[in-house]
């Protein structure tokens, strides 16, 4: 019985390796193993042989060739299984490159891209961001801003007047100064700030001339503020967003709202200067503008151009490109 | 302001390293914006005789020029001005001479005949800026030799710069020497004299009679005879070209020659024709005219001031420009200098309003010294005499002052406060040393009383002696130091909400636009877009003369241009401000978001504004009862915030889209970002999320057009209470089977409780629940 016994194990091991599908392992698993199969007919036959010792051996040549059954059974189901995740993963092979479209992100405009990378810049040397109306007042975009009346320096910001109020009393602010006086009339200092915002300039446009342009002005009112905390804070800022290996300088100038006024300059580390922007110390004028007592406060100001920036780190040729918005244009920032 | 620099080596002995004095110039904030070279004599163009001249039939522009370059050999060049004759020795550049502009001259030839080189004019040898003719040198000059030789031309070196208001004497040679001088410490050499008449001269006067002191308050009238009116000498010619004035004669070129130098505009006039034989200055009348020496008819008001002659005819405008008729000739030996003070505003507004600036307004409004002239008229008279050496300076000069003329300001200086505003440690001594020599003189200990130099009429208070003392110390060496901010950066909230808002519709694949917020003059009506806007009184031009009172008609232009540029289907958004007009000090100016979704329908926007919505917290209600305008009639609805409208969101209407050339339907949404972004966003609070799980109902009502979704979905979410989860619209059906006004709004509601999971009959509790509260709406279960 023994032999019969190993000879349909081995019998059944080569059916289920010759097994093609996984439903043909399920049926031979049934069929071999289930109550009717070969072995459990050897089990029962057990019961007619004489003696004790033939019964054991017999008995555990049948547990043996059913364990081995069933093990080839899981083994023929695995490796068909396997063979069969192989056929599929074969047959969904994809080119990656085969791309007809795709979600698209929008852009945001490249003059906001310039303007809170700025912004983020001054928010970690310890500024705060303020704003204020693009229609302004006669007096805060001129008079508080030490430019009276008849100030000869008016004529240079070529101003766009509104319709609003008594004649020449509104303007659109050719500059972000005016926010200058609105947060010194507002908040206590200490001042640290920055006033980003678009301002507007009667000018014909031209390739590096707009009529309406971005500015971001700083102004910093504190006790014993000096020239040379304005030196230091441009270069702090110049190091921040150019990199450190940028310079930067104060070169005297005259602007009517600070004094001493300096233009700042930056110098590439080639070692090419360029002109960056005006700055200055507050003019005492101006503080009383604000309400401010010039013998207890002290500070400086300085502004620079956002969109000159956005047009320099792309290489932009041509400022009014960037207001055409073509989405030629913008797709690509 | 173009600075010769030996003439500025003149006035003070700054040496001739150029470079180190403009970084000087640009480190005292007198920016050198270019350094020029000029008089540099060009190798190869040398002198030739005009031997004759011949026209080409086929040659209209261009003539044939023979010349001797002193060989003896006839030359032939073509040549485009005609201004020479036989006999004149002009400057001949041979072939192979490489020009200042960087041309070499090659033997190119015109009609097939060859050009042995080109006469050459004043410009492009770089002798100035006259490109009407050919130079012609002087008689007798030497043949085939350099002609730098025969003109005299030294090369020269010009420093232009930039010259600031508060530095208002830097538009003379003398104050720009001074300050460099003061900075290098090295004395000014500068004249220092003052005129008197000539001994035995014969009295003789030019009247004035100052009728506005105000505007002039200081006129001074020289009577100088024994003039003859000739050419200069070669260097008083060559320094006004240097600085970019041409040379007229000898008595014009002084009087432009002292103006350059001592920043004191002059005039000359000829005694002979002047009428009366004095001066009368007064305002001029409404509509009086006269012209100009530039030959421009000049229309005057009451608040121009007017140089007269003694019977009151204007032979000038004060401070501006002389008039036509008022001009010294060839003929003229006597003359009458007028050297005068005007006041710098008035001068200002009468330049700007003329549209003339001229170099003497240009000086007059920056303030000239008030007491600069007798060294002005000294200086005039030594120079003309090199020409006219028998010239005789009469008595009777007058000098007519007024109260108005200003006097020399002393202001107190604080040491304490200097170095409080520079970060400096400056003793008085040396804020006393560092400011010596540009002419302030000081005296005392902490505080100091400071005496300005009348030719600084800018310095009126400290802060404008503290600017001298650090341009003077340099800025370079004032430090750099941080101030320790006693405030921690940051965006406000606002300004926070507003960049999230950004990212989030930019996530939604929208692009940024920029559009001019001016518009014309029927954008916004053309945009069905009806009420006052501000008009800008001084626009450049009709398309931008109006401030937008919305976003739309700039992003409805945005997405014709790119639809013309085969760019349909633009997804655009603003954030910026828009200016209707109000009653206050300032318009109601406020800040909006505009969404623009080219090619998409109404729904698109609410999908926007619904995802906007959850990012931001916003919530308002959407009313289509009243179309907003400009906005299709069916297919908009006004957003709402209690009895406030925050925005509207829908289509453009057709028939604005036709006015503006837009072929795609255009979903819109538009939002008060001033109303919207000021309010704090709703922190979301933790729902804790169930282990049970859950299950779906899907329910189709038919329900009237007059019923709205958002009705139907509120009524659903009312009855079936906490245990919903959500509620999702996944199928709108209208046709057959339906009556014709109404349609099928299919939801599927996700049911869930947090402590068990839901029977069969509680299921179908809820959803008897859910069909009846939607039936009190009219909408029936399908």
């Amino acid at each position: 019985m023994i032999e019969e016994v190993k000879q349909a194990g081995e019998d059944a091991l080569a059916r289920i390796s010759a097994a093609k599908t996984a439903d043909e392992v399920r049926a031979l698993e049934a069929e071999l193993l289930g109550k009717r199969g070969p072995f459990a007919t050897f089990k029962t036959g057990l019961g007619s042989l004489s003696t004790v010792d033939e019964k054991r051996a017999a008995g555990q040549a049948v547990n043996e060739a059913t364990t081995a059954v069933a093990a080839g059974v899981e083994r023929r189901r695995i490796e068909l299984a396997a063979a069969e995740r192989l056929i599929q993963l074969a047959a969904e092979r994809l080119d990656l490159t085969e791309v007809m479209s795709r979600p698209r992100r929008g852009h945001a405009h490249v003059v906001t891209q310039a303007w809170e990378r700025l912004e983020d810049v001054f928010i970690g040397l310890g500024f705060q961001v303020a704003e204020g109306p693009h229609v302004e007042t006669d007096w805060y975009n001129f008079e508080a801003l030490n430019m009276p009346v008849d100030h000869p320096a008016r004529s240079m910001h070529d101003t766009f007047y509104v319709e609003h109020g008594d004649p020449g009393s509104s303007v659109l602010r050719t500059h972000t100064s005016p926010v200058q006086i609105r947060v010194m009339q507002t908040l206590p200092p200490p001042i640290y700030m920055i006033m980003p915002g678009r301002v507007f300039r009667n000018e014909t446009t031209d390739a590096t001339h707009l009529a309406v342009f971005h500015q971001l002005e700083g102004l910093v009112i504190d006790r014993g503020i000096t020239l040379a905390d304005l030196a230091g804070t441009i270069d702090a800022f110049t190091k921040a967003f150019f990199g450190a290996d940028f310079g930067s300088r104060l070169r005297p100038s005259y602007f009517p709202f600070t004094e001493p006024s300096a233009e700042f300059d930056i110098q590439t580390p080639s070692g090419e200067w360029l002109e960056l922007g005006g700055s200055g110390m507050v003019h005492p004028n101006v503080l009383r503008a604000g309400g401010l007592d010039p013998e207890e406060w002290s500070g400086f100001a300085f502004g620079f151009g956002i969109d000159r920036m956005a047009k320099e780190r792309h290489a932009i040729g041509d400022l009014r490109e960037m207001y055409s918005n073509d989405l030629r244009f913008v797709e690509q920032f | 302001m173009r600075i010769v620099h030996s003439w500025l080596n003149e006035l003070a002995p700054l040496g001739d390293d150029i470079d180190n004095i403009a970084a000087t110039l640009t480190d005292l904030g007198l920016a050198v914006e270019e350094i020029i070279h000029v008089g540099a004599t060009v190798d190869g163009v040398i002198t030739a005789r005009v031997v004759r001249t011949e026209r080409h039939p086929d040659a209209a522009k261009v003539h044939r020029v023979y010349v001797d370059a002193g060989d003896g050999r006839e030359r032939h060049v073509w040549c485009g001005a005609f201004n020479m004759q036989a006999g004149d020795i002009v400057p001949l550049a041979t072939p192979g001479t490489a020009m200042p502009d960087g041309r070499v001259i090659e033997p190119k030839p015109i009609l097939g005949i060859q050009s042995d080189g080109m006469l050459c004019s004043a410009r492009e040898l770089g002798l100035g800026n006259d490109h009407a003719g050919i130079v012609i040198l002087p008689e007798g000059t030497p043949l085939g030799k350099p002609y730098g030789e025969a003109l005299g031309v030294a090369p020269e070196t010009v420093y232009d710069l930039d010259v600031t208001r508060n530095l208002p004497d830097c538009f003379g040679h003398l104050g720009v020497a001074r300050q460099v001088a003061a900075r290098l410490g090295v004395p000014l050499t500068a004249p220092i004299a003052t005129v008197s008449a000539s001994a035995g001269a014969p009295t003789r006067q030019a009247t004035v009679e100052l009728v506005d002191g105000d505007r002039c308050a200081r006129f001074t009238s020289t009577v100088i005879s024994g003039v003859h009116v000739t050419s200069s000498p070669n260097w008083i010619a060559q320094r006004l070209a240097a600085a970019g004035m041409r040379s007229i004669n000898n008595v014009v070129d002084v009087s432009n020659y002292v103006m350059l130098e001592l920043n004191q505009p002059n005039h000359a006039y000829d005694l002979d024709t002047l009428g009366g034989e004095g001066f009368r200055v007064r305002l001029s009348l409404d509509g009086e005219t006269m012209v100009t020496l530039d030959g421009v008819e000049r229309m005057l008001t009451a608040d121009d001031l007017l140089i007269c002659d003694a019977t009151d005819t204007p032979i000038g405008i004060g401070g501006i420009m002389g008039g036509l008729d008022s001009e010294i000739s060839e003929k003229t030996s006597t003359i009458a200098l007028e050297m005068a003070w005007f006041e710098p505003i008035a001068i200002a507004k009468t330049a700007t309003r003329l549209g003339l600036r001229s170099e003497a307004s240009l000086r007059f409004d920056r303030g000239v010294d008030p007491h600069g002239m007798p060294l002005a008229i000294a200086r005039f008279v030594a120079l003309l005499r090199l020409t006219c050496p028998d010239l005789v300076v009469h008595d009777g000069m007058v000098d007519a002052q007024s109260v108005r003329l200003p006097t020399a300001a002393v202001i107190d200086v604080r040491v304490a406060r200097v170095n409080a505003l520079l970060g400096t440690s400056l003793t008085s001594g040396q804020i006393i040393e560092l400011i010596s020599g540009l002419g302030f003189t000081s005296s005392g200990a902490d505080t100091l009383t400071v005496s300005v130099p009348s030719w600084r009429p800018d310095c009126t208070i400290e802060v404008d002696i503290i600017e001298e003392v650090a341009r003077q110390y340099g800025y370079a060496n004032v430090g750099k130091t941080v101030p320790k901010s006693a405030m921690h950066g940051r965006l406000s909230p606002v300004q926070v909400r507003r960049r999230r808002l950004r990212d989030v519709v930019l996530g939604l694949g929208l692009n940024e636009a920029m559009p001019n917020p001016f518009l014309a003059d029927d954008d916004l009506v053309r945009a069905g877009l009806i009420g006052p806007a501000l008009q800008i009184v001084n626009s450049l031009v009709a398309e931008e003369s109006v401030l937008r009172t919305s976003l739309r008609p700039g992003l409805l232009k945005a997405v014709a241009f790119n639809e013309s540029h085969r760019r349909a289907g633009a997804s655009l958004f603003e954030i910026g401000n828009v200016y209707p007009p109000g009653d206050g000090e300032l318009p109601d100016e406020f800040e909006q978001l505009a969404v623009v979704l080219a090619g998409r329908d109404a729904v698109a926007a609410m999908q926007v504004w619904r995802e906007v919505a959850a990012a931001m917290g916003f919530g308002a209600r959407v009313d289509q009862s009243n179309p907003p305008a400009g906005l299709h009639p069916t297919r908009s609805a006004t957003l709402s915030l209690g009895r406030d409208a925050i925005g509207v969101v829908g289509e453009v209407h057709p028939d604005v889209l036709d006015a503006y050339g837009v072929d795609e339907r255009v979903a819109v949404l538009e939002l008060n970002l001033s109303v919207l972004l000021a309010n704090e966003a709703k922190v979301p609070m933790w729902k804790p999320t169930s282990r049970f799980p859950s299950s779906d109902l899907d329910l189709a009502f038919a329900t009237p057009y007059s019923v709205t979704a958002e009705k139907v979905e509120k009524a659903i979410k009312q009855a079936a209470g906490p245990l919903l989860v959500d509620v999702v619209l996944f199928d709108v059906y209208s046709g057959a089977g339906l009556p014709a006004d109404s349609r099928s709004l299919a939801y599927r509601l996700r049911l869930q409780a947090l402590d068990r999971t839901l029977s069969e009959t509680e299921l179908t509790d809820l959803r008897n629940k859910v069909v009846a509260g939607v039936a009190k709406l009219g909408a029936a279960l399908r």
